[in-house]
């Protein structure tokens, strides 16, 4: 079987290629078929058996928006909307280049004009909003393990904090981030007030509000990692007399970073999950507007269209959890732990 | 005035429990020279650990004390390494960086970074283990981390060293090895060592002198046994050696004649149940003679 023993180096390459390595390596044909029969084959069965119930599932249900789409229709839609994202790309640099003529011809004819450059103002495409929204979750998600992680830590080693904390983060822990999103939004027009601002308010409510789901759990088990370290060990810092820094670099922090990871990965899962359904409720830009606004557009390409989001969706959340699991592995020194 | 390179004086500690004070060891006292190595064996839960953890400093005495070289024990340091019984290494360092981080953390000013380098790596080959050095603790062997754990001990250059079952968690035929290993390091730097054991024929091959220890709760020192054995010793010869096999009888009528466990019925007295009868073939001897 395979990976129940953690080699980083493997897990940075996919289990098809492995199979596939394998394949190639292994002499035995009945061996090697098997493998390849049970990592490649039988997912991708899976795979083709979902793709006839999607489409004969799809045929049966008419809405009012007409037939629901099956894959094929999805699949267009894909296509058309990466279409549409090149039209729009090319449109950009045409208007660009039609600015840049015109300021040159402009300044043959009269050396002191002033010439300026306007921004282009097409409406984001697709892809823009695919975008736009990683870099959300990735500010929230820095911004919240920034905070949580030195919480974690120090409410880990001492007890007494960790008691006075530990009701605040209880009483926060279960509330929706989607709770917060109304007084977030006040909270950030009311105090972010500038002339040239240098982000967009509807940027920063999003993030923030990924920011307050992301800190709970990397406190909970950074907390949870920190306290629970083998009395041994800090015995051994004892003995050794160790300054506190040293023994926070060298055995505290060393120690707990599978569990915090363990956190942070959560953390990601659930800040990605967040923030398309507070891009759709509070009309900030990002994959959860493009789903709203083709809900509201409600043509016929409608429905396809939002499957396509709905499937990029699940696509980035599956590489960020799988960019975080490879992360995690890396940092675990405890090669016995199963991570999956 | 006292003496003695280290002393236990009068140490009495009583635990705070759910159930209400446990009074864990009562007017323990004992007496090490420099260089001896001492014994220290009892039933399971007597109170060995606390004695050992007292004089590391890890445990503060209710009443009475631990005098090193006429100085107070009042916390914990690198003059009385502790070599724990599960090696407590650090696993996310290499061998090499465990022993060296207390390598720089005692030597840190008084040896410059060549020097340190050069005593960790001497340490290490005093355990034999300096073919797996940049390996990391789950990557070797259980002997071979006690190795190591015994290895970080040494190179604190420590006046005491304290060992609680360092073999323990190790199959029989490791801990001969480990022994032999002990002995051997032993022979070279004659150092001070208070070892925690539960295994007799270790007690008798390794010790200078054997501290028995009574039943807790309040438990004391029962009897002190010298074992005057020429060194260095050989565990094949002694196995016949009458000399030998009285030390080892002593120790077993003392565990389990005189101090035999409440919970162990009468019927298995003379029977360690610790250790599989195959490892020690001077029980026939002893049965016989
Ligand atoms: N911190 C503590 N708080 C309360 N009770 C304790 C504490 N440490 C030890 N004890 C109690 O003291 C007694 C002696 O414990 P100790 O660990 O010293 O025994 P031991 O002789 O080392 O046993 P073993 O051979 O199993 O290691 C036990 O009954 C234990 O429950
Ligand atoms: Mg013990």
């Amino acid at each position: 079987m395979r990976a129940t023993i953690i080699d980083p180096q493997k897990s940075f390459r996919l289990a098809w290629l492995q199979s596939l390595l394998a394949y190639l390596e292994s002499d035995r044909l009945v061996q090697r078929t098997l493998l390849l029969i049970r990592q490649l084959l039988i997912p991708l069965a899976a795979i083709g058996l979902f793709l006839i119930l999607w489409s004969a599932g799809a045929a049966s249900v008419t809405t009012s928006l007409g037939q629901l789409p099956g894959p094929a229709q999805v699949w267009d839609q894909g296509v058309q909307l990466y279409q549409e994202h090149r039209a729009s790309r090319e449109r950009e640099v045409a208007f660009y280049q039609r600015q840049e003529q015109r300021n040159a011809a402009r300044l043959a004819r009269d050396p002191n004009a002033e010439v300026k450059i306007r921004p282009y103002t097409g409406s984001p495409t697709f892809v823009d909003q695919i975008g736009t929204s990683l870099v959300t979750v990735a500010t929230g998600f820095l911004i919240a393990s920034l905070i949580a992680i030195p919480i974690g830590i120090v409410c880990g080693m001492s007890a007494t904090l960790y008691r006075s904390i530990n009701p605040i983060i209880q009483l926060f822990k279960p509330v929706s981030p989607l709770a917060w999103l109304p007084i977030v939004t006040m909270v950030v027009s009311a105090v972010y007030v500038s002339e040239d601002p240098l982000f967009q308010k509807s940027f920063i409510t999003s993030a923030i509000t990924v920011t307050l789901c992301c800190i709970w759990p990397t406190i909970i088990n950074t907390t949870v990692g920190v306290s629970s370290i083998d009395r041994d060990l800090i015995n051994v810092s004892r003995v050794l007399r160790l300054g506190w820094l040293t023994k926070t670099l060298k055995i505290v922090i060393p120690s707990s970073v599978p569990m915090m990871f363990a956190g942070l990965r959560l953390s990601l899962g659930i800040g990605w999950m967040v923030l398309i359904a507070a891009e759709m409720l509070a009309q900030n830009p990002g994959l959860g507007k493009f789903v709203w606004d083709e809900f509201q557009n409600g043509s016929s390409d409608s429905l396809a269209r939002i499957m396509v989001a709905v499937l990029v969706i699940g696509a980035l959340g599956f590489i960020l959890d799988r960019a975080m699991l490879m992360l995690q592995r890396w940092a675990t020194w405890d090669r016995n732990a199963v991570l999956r | 005035m006292n003496s003695s390179y280290l002393s236990v004086e009068n140490v009495s500690i009583t635990f705070d429990t759910d159930s209400g004070p446990l009074n864990v060891l009562d007017d323990v006292s004992l007496k090490v020279e420099r260089g001896e190595f001492i014994s220290l064996i009892g039933h399971s839960g007597c109170g060995k650990s606390t004695v050992l953890n007292i004089v590391a400093g890890l445990l503060q005495a209710s009443i009475g004390g631990v005098l090193l070289e006429n100085r107070e024990v009042t916390e914990p340091g690198p003059d009385r390494a502790v070599v724990f019984q599960n090696h407590s290494l650090l696993p996310w360092l290499s061998v090499y960086d465990n022993v060296r981080l207390a390598v720089d953390q005692v030597f840190g000013r008084s040896k410059s970074r060549q020097e340190r380098h050069q005593w960790t790596l001497h340490n290490l080959e005093l355990v034999h283990m300096g073919h797996a050095i940049g390996q990391r603790p789950d990557q070797i062997s259980g002997g071979m981390k006690q190795r190591v754990g015994i290895a970080r001990a040494l190179a604190m250059q420590p006046k005491v060293l304290l060992m609680d079952e360092p073999f323990g968690a190790l199959d029989s035929l490791t801990r001969t090895h480990m022994q032999d290993s002990l002995m051997e390091i032993q022979a070279r730097l004659n150092n001070t060592v208070i070892m925690i054991t539960h295994d007799v024929d270790e007690a008798v091959l390794l010790s200078d002198r054997i501290v028995m220890m009574s039943n807790g709760p309040s438990a004391r020192i029962g009897e002190i046994l010298a074992v005057d054995l020429p060194r260095p010793r050989d565990r094949l010869p002694l196995a016949d050696d009458p000399a030998y096999n009285h030390y080892r009888a002593e120790v077993l009528r003392f565990l389990h004649e005189r101090h035999a466990r409440p919970d162990v019925p009468t019927s298995n007295v003379g029977g360690d149940d610790q250790v599989e009868p195959e490892e020690r073939p001077t029980r026939l001897k002893l049965a016989a003679g």
